[in-house]
């Protein structure tokens, strides 16, 4: 057992608590994401096949297709987004799909970014709660 | 307004800037947000305010009958249509922009939304436009302002990774091929940065750099790239650092170059459904070069070959008498829309080929379909020997 605490620069405020889904590799949700399932399907990616839903997605960044907003905006919609997405800087298709979200849906998605050294800590499966300031606690069963 | 400023103050915009020209990304139809975002929008009576173009949309409005579009699918995607039209916009239902009449020139701030039109415009054009998604593009559109950041300012334009092609023949480079794995190699090294690419023994053409950075932002999340010698802010090396030092060198060598442009097949035999060029949307010089290709030649019975382009080059192909020639192939046109924005496709038709590096990067996710990479060449030999075979000629050097 270990808990880890990082502190994270908020780029949408929000608490939530759920099991990491962590890769190093940029994703571009469309062709990437499907938002009726939540599943990775970017063959080509480290995550293919994995379900995001519910997850906190820890991803550096977006590549790819500007249609990325637009899928996770229907995502959460859907509510088949993630709970909530760590990145290693502000995203802007993700921070945009949240402000729409929250525009549309009073449903804003929380993201927080953390330096790529602490990014690098994560691992999927960590058990992470991100506080309202930003902070994220990675709870680990080892 | 309010979504561009919060955003402005999200990514430490010290002000807006005026822009005069936008291309919407939003049109292309996903689900009920996107069309809820634009009915809302339309509803509320938004009008750009600068020039706009509208990016490809879910449907061949004319002719989407004759493929397996959902009915109820295509109403959706025909009111998104409906709604960015009424905005004030220009309807040029085009991945490709650049290749209209609204080309930006060098230096012209703009908004655009597409990865492919973003990297062309920044890239070959010296245009300035940040990596903008979707929805936010209609914002800058209808507000005739954008945060100044990023790409808008000359200060962030300089590279940041060099490519250094080492040993690459001639030949190849001069083949259409080369251009759309080469991108797709760099895409996928440079990430977010900015490359530069240098060691170019041959000046590609338009439509090879249009393909070149639909790899590169498919792979990976460029926005600019310089080619040294050939793009307008490249015109040396120390011109396209801005005088400064490259964060890292990467070797560019036949070996990694086989390796990009075997990542790009997706399937392990050689059966094929389907060819399908366009991504992004065929020019005029590209059906000028397609056209003498087919000439007396006709598809495989159980081969399919659909070029995707959009409504005006279509024209223009038609009044130069090239689409003729298409026509006695065999070949289906589709305009407005591509095989990746809109469920054209039917069930059955499930190995694909196709000389596009963003097709082959998007097929096997978006579609579930098996997709291999070829020349345009090899392309038009395999409609009509019915199965997928390349000239690796070139490649084994």
């Amino acid at each position: 057992m270990a808990d880890l605490a990082f502190q994270g620069r908020v780029i949408i405020r929000g608490q939530v608590f759920g099991a990491a889904l962590v890769s190093p590799e940029p994703l571009s949700f469309w062709g990437g994401y499907d938002w009726r399932t939540g599943e990775i399907i970017d063959r080509r990616h480290t995550l293919s096949g994995s379900n995001a839903k519910d997850k906190i997605l820890v991803i550096p960044f977006t590549r790819g297709s500007s249609t990325t907003t637009a899928v996770l905006l229907e995502a959460i919609r859907a509510r088949t987004a993630p709970a909530a997405i760590i990145t290693t800087d502000t995203d802007f298709f993700f921070a945009l799909a949240s402000v729409v979200a929250e525009e549309l849906y009073g449903l804003p998605l929380p993201l927080v970014a953390l330096t790529a050294s602490d990014f690098a800590k994560l691992h999927t499966d960590d058990e992470i709660h991100i506080l309202e300031d930003g902070k994220v606690i990675v709870h680990r069963t080892e | 307004m309010s979504i561009v400023a919060r955003m402005a103050e999200m990514s430490d915009a010290k002000e807006l800037l005026d822009i005069t020209g936008a291309h919407i990304d939003s049109t292309v139809y996903i689900g009920e947000a996107g069309l809820e975002f634009a009915e809302r929008l339309a509803s509320l009576g938004a009008k750009v305010a600068v020039p706009t173009t509208l990016n490809v949309s879910g449907l061949d409005e004319h002719h989407w009958q004759e493929w397996s579009v959902p009915s109820e699918w295509a109403r959706q995607a025909y009111r998104q249509m409906v709604a960015y039209r009424s905005m004030g916009t220009i309807p040029t239902w085009t991945c490709a922009p650049y290749q209209t009449e609204m080309r930006p020139s060098f230096g012209q701030q703009i908004a655009w939304g597409e990865s492919n039109a973003i990297i062309f415009a920044n890239s070959v054009l010296g245009a300035r436009t940040e990596r903008y998604p979707d929805l936010f593009d209609i914002c800058c559109a209808i507000t005739g302002r954008a945060p100044a950041i990023g790409l808008h300012l000359p200060e962030n334009r300089g590279g940041e990774i060099l490519f250094q092609l080492i040993d690459i023949p001639a030949a190849l480079q001069e083949s259409d091929d080369f251009y759309p794995v080469l991108g797709n190699l760099i895409g996928k090294a440079a990430l977010d940065n900015i490359p530069v690419i240098d060691g170019m023994a041959v000046t590609p053409d338009e439509d090879q750099l249009k393909a070149f950075g639909a790899g590169a932002a498919s792979s990976g999340g460029v926005s600019l790239f310089h080619m040294v010698g050939v793009t307008p802010e490249a015109r040396t090396l120390e011109v396209a650092f801005l005088g400064k030092q490259p964060i890292q060198t990467i070797e560019v060598t036949m070996n990694t170059l086989r390796a990009s442009r075997r990542e790009l097949t997706h399937t392990d035999d050689n059966q094929l459904d389907m060819v399908v060029l366009g991504s992004p949307h065929f020019s005029l010089a590209e059906f000028k070069r397609l056209a003498p290709m087919l000439k007396g030649k006709r598809r495989h019975p159980d081969v399919k070959f659909l070029v995707t382009s959009s409504r005006a080059m279509t024209q223009l192909a038609q009044k130069a008498g090239f689409l003729e020639t298409l026509d006695s192939f065999g070949a289906q046109i589709t305009v407005d829309t591509c095989i990746l924005t809109s469920p054209m496709l039917p069930a059955e038709i499930q190995n694909l080929m196709t000389n596009s590096a963003k097709f082959a990067y998007y097929t096997p996710g978006l579609l579930g379909k098996k997709i291999a990479f070829g020349s345009l060449e090899d392309c038009v030999n395999s409609a009509v020997a019915g199965k997928i075979v390349r000239d690796e000629t070139l490649w084994q050097i």
